[in-house]
């Protein structure tokens, strides 16, 4: 009943659709179960954050669709991604190569570690040009200048011969940038594309994304656990927790009317630079369940202090509070107590 | 916007006194003109290139800035994990700026440090026990293995964790728990003084705010003196009274926090609020950014002047000739910039005083 349910009003206009998606991983341990059954879809020309804590499966959901996960241990339980027609998961690889790159690019947390450190890096933006779109090498070169420029590196004819360790981490990263753009995808999936960076680069990247999305109209999933990295860029955003959208909905509604007592928490938790310093923060107390032996119901229960107990024994069904927002929360059901947020949060 | 505390803790009137208390108290550390710098070959890194605060006895001081402007090394010079190249440190009236031997050891107990990686800096085939017992080992501070293990209790569950935690390992720890651990072992010595290195920067947001509630809560209870270093600007709002800024191995603003925050005199500090991104969608959409351009410059060949003019909305000739002076432009509000005062005139001034 859970299951499937998410964005269940069905958005023709979805470039990509993730439906019910489970994938567990092999360790000595046991199966960690990673993602258990996620969906959500992308909009055309949309920013879709997808937002949670580390373990919360947000990385592993976004790294499925790329099919990036070491096939060795994988194990995909379940669900679906849709993608032009085909479901990506149980695509051949060889047309899978295809579409990683050209259609569905990805832009990662550490620059340093997606470039090769001994390539020159106009050999790194060339060789998906000729690869996919078939430039001729002096074509590609010049198109991997033009690509530099675009992304504001300046004195890019001779940024193209040097070496990634040539370049300062947020211009690795507008490199990196450069050669998930280079074929111009329907599709860009940035996990943590600012993490690693300062404030201050952080401000140019996420600058630089918001205009080459108006300009290619490349629709976006960026995945963070920055709120304020979602509030700055963010069209809608899903909250994911121990494997589970547990709630999805524009960005306003996410931030000024969010129902789900996580999301309250995360809301919560942070400091603001606006807020009296005097108020104490409001932790989520406790951390969240082991992916090995998850919870049979509601994953967020043994943190939420409104814990009832049916929220233990069975996951909650998705409520609808518009065409966008939905959340799954037993306090919604007609029998629960009816339950104010934390004054801080909310009220507009 | 308001916080509650929602159970309703009993110690939760936060702050009631946080800067009441903290501006009658004596200065515990008194830093001037702290100079670190590292050889690179031929050429030296000015990681740390003369800067100077005072911090009171109970009082939190945050130092924020951007990777490689040097705020990490001076909070290790400061626990003398490095030796300073220039400058001095005064703690509680006497210069420890080269100290050695048993003094140092003896300085140890009162001044620790947190780190940043919980995972790095716990030695992984210790048990936990162990790890926050080497300091009362090192110090002798317990009797017999019975005051030992009940010392590590004591400080298990004065961060939050419990006794059975003592015979595990660090791996079996998640991040919070383990920054948790990184604590009781600052605390085992009965610490004074504590350098905290980006501690919650590891660490999820929810995750975040148990730790930092933990760090005002002892400081409260054990009238502990902090120097928090972060880059995260709203962590280090919420939790210092006074704030510095640095930038390439210098300090370019320095007040109580709330002045800082309203009113950023240095264009780099306005920058640096501006760039961060408010959790509030409203707001983020009405905001006009500081944008910076270009990169931080090698702190092996910083600029001439001041060193934030080749990122400057507001640079000017002057900025180039002469190396701005940290100076008190509103109440107890300094920051070292030409925008503020007239550097050139003084010097004529000067020039013609001295010439006549």
């Amino acid at each position: 009943m859970a299951n499937g349910t998410a964005n269940g009003t069905g958005n023709s206009d979805a470039v990509l659709r993730v439906n019910d998606l489970k994938i567990s991983f092999k360790t000595y341990a046991g199966e960690v179960q990673a993602v258990r059954g996620a969906s959500f879809d992308l909009r055309q020309g949309e920013t879709l954050a997808i937002v949670g804590e580390s373990g919360s499966g947000k990385s592993v959901a976004a790294r499925s669709i790329m099919r990036l996960n070491p096939e060795a241990n994988t194990i995909v339980r379940g669900g679906e991604i849709l993608f032009d027609g085909d479901d990506l998961l149980k695509l051949p690889e060889k047309r899978m190569q295809r579409i990683r790159g050209p259609k569905i690019a990805m832009v990662f947390q550490d620059p340093m570690t997606s470039l090769d450190p001994t390539m020159r890096v106009g050999r790194q933006i060339t060789e998906s040009l000729k690869k996919h779109l078939g430039l001729s090498g002096r074509r590609a070169t010049e198109r991997a200048v033009e690509l530099l420029k675009m992304v504001g590196i300046p004195n890019a004819e001779e940024r193209v011969k040097q070496y990634p360790h040539q370049f300062s981490g947020g211009m690795r990263q507008r490199v990196v940038i450069a050669i998930a753009l280079s074929c111009e995808p329907e599709v860009l999936i940035a996990d943590e594309p600012t993490t690693a960076l300062d404030v201050t680069i952080q401000a140019q990247i996420l600058g630089l994304m918001r205009d080459l999305q108006e300009r290619i109209g490349t629709s976006i999933i960026l995945i963070t656990h920055d709120l304020g990295v979602v509030a700055s860029v963010a069209d809608r955003v899903a909250v994911m927790y121990s494997g589970k959208v547990v709630e999805t909905g524009t960005v306003r509604e996410i931030f000024y009317q969010p129902k789900m007592p996580y999301t309250w928490g995360l809301l919560a938790s942070i400091p603001l630079l606006t807020a009296d310093s005097s108020l104490e923060l409001i932790p989520i107390p406790g951390s969240p369940p082991d992916a090995l032996d998850p919870p049979k119901g509601c994953p967020f229960t043994a943190r939420c202090q409104y814990a009832m107990k049916v929220c233990s024994e069975e996951m909650p069904a998705y409520t609808s509070f518009s065409s966008e927002h939905e959340a799954a929360c037993w306090l919604q059901h007609d029998m629960a107590p009816k339950v104010e947020p934390p004054a801080r949060i909310g009220g507009r | 916007m308001t916080a509650q505390s929602p159970n309703g803790d009993p110690n939760g009137s936060p702050g009631e006194d946080q800067n009441g208390r903290a501006s009658d108290a004596p200065v515990l550390l008194e830093i001037k003109d702290l100079k670190k710098h590292f050889r690179v070959g031929r050429e030296s890194l000015k990681a740390v290139d003369g800067i100077s605060l005072e911090i009171k006895r109970g009082e939190t001081f945050g130092l924020v800035g951007e990777s490689g402007c040097g705020k990490s090394t001076a909070g290790r010079v400061l626990v003398r994990l490095y030796e300073p190249s220039g400058g001095s440190i005064v703690y509680n009236g006497e210069d420890i700026s080269y100290v050695k031997g048993d003094e140092a050891k003896v300085l140890n107990r009162k001044l620790q440090m947190i780190f940043q990686d919980p995972q790095a800096s716990l030695n992984p085939r210790m048990t936990v026990g162990d790890i926050i017992a080497e300091g009362i080992d090192i110090h002798n501070l317990a009797e017999d293995r019975k005051g030992r293990l009940d010392r590590v209790h004591e400080l298990l569950k004065t961060v939050g964790l419990s006794e059975e935690h003592a015979n595990r390992f660090p791996h079996e720890f998640s991040g919070g728990q383990r920054q948790r651990i990184g604590v009781a072992r600052a605390l085992a010595v009965d610490p004074e003084f504590i350098v905290a290195d980006e501690p919650v920067s590891a660490l999820d947001v929810s995750i975040q705010a148990q730790v930092i509630n933990l760090l005002k809560k002892l400081q409260r209870e054990k009238n502990l003196t902090y120097l928090f270093i972060s880059h995260d600007l709203s962590v280090v709002k919420y939790i210092s009274d006074r704030v510095g800024v640095m930038y390439l191995g210098v300090m370019v603003e320095k007040t109580v926090s709330d002045k800082l925050y309203d009113d950023p005199l240095h264009p780099y500090t306005q920058a640096l609020l501006s760039a961060v991104p408010v959790p509030d969608p409203d707001v983020e959409h009405e905001r006009e950014r500081i944008v910076l351009e270009g990169d931080v410059p090698s702190p092996v060949n910083p600029p001439s002047g001041c060193r934030f003019r080749t990122r400057c909305p507001h640079v000017m000739d002057v900025c180039a000739e002469i190396v701005p002076e940290m100076r008190e432009i509103k109440p107890d509000h300094f920051t070292a910039c030409h925008l503020y005062y007239d550097a050139r005139a003084e010097q004529r001034e000067s020039q013609t005083a001295t010439a006549g």
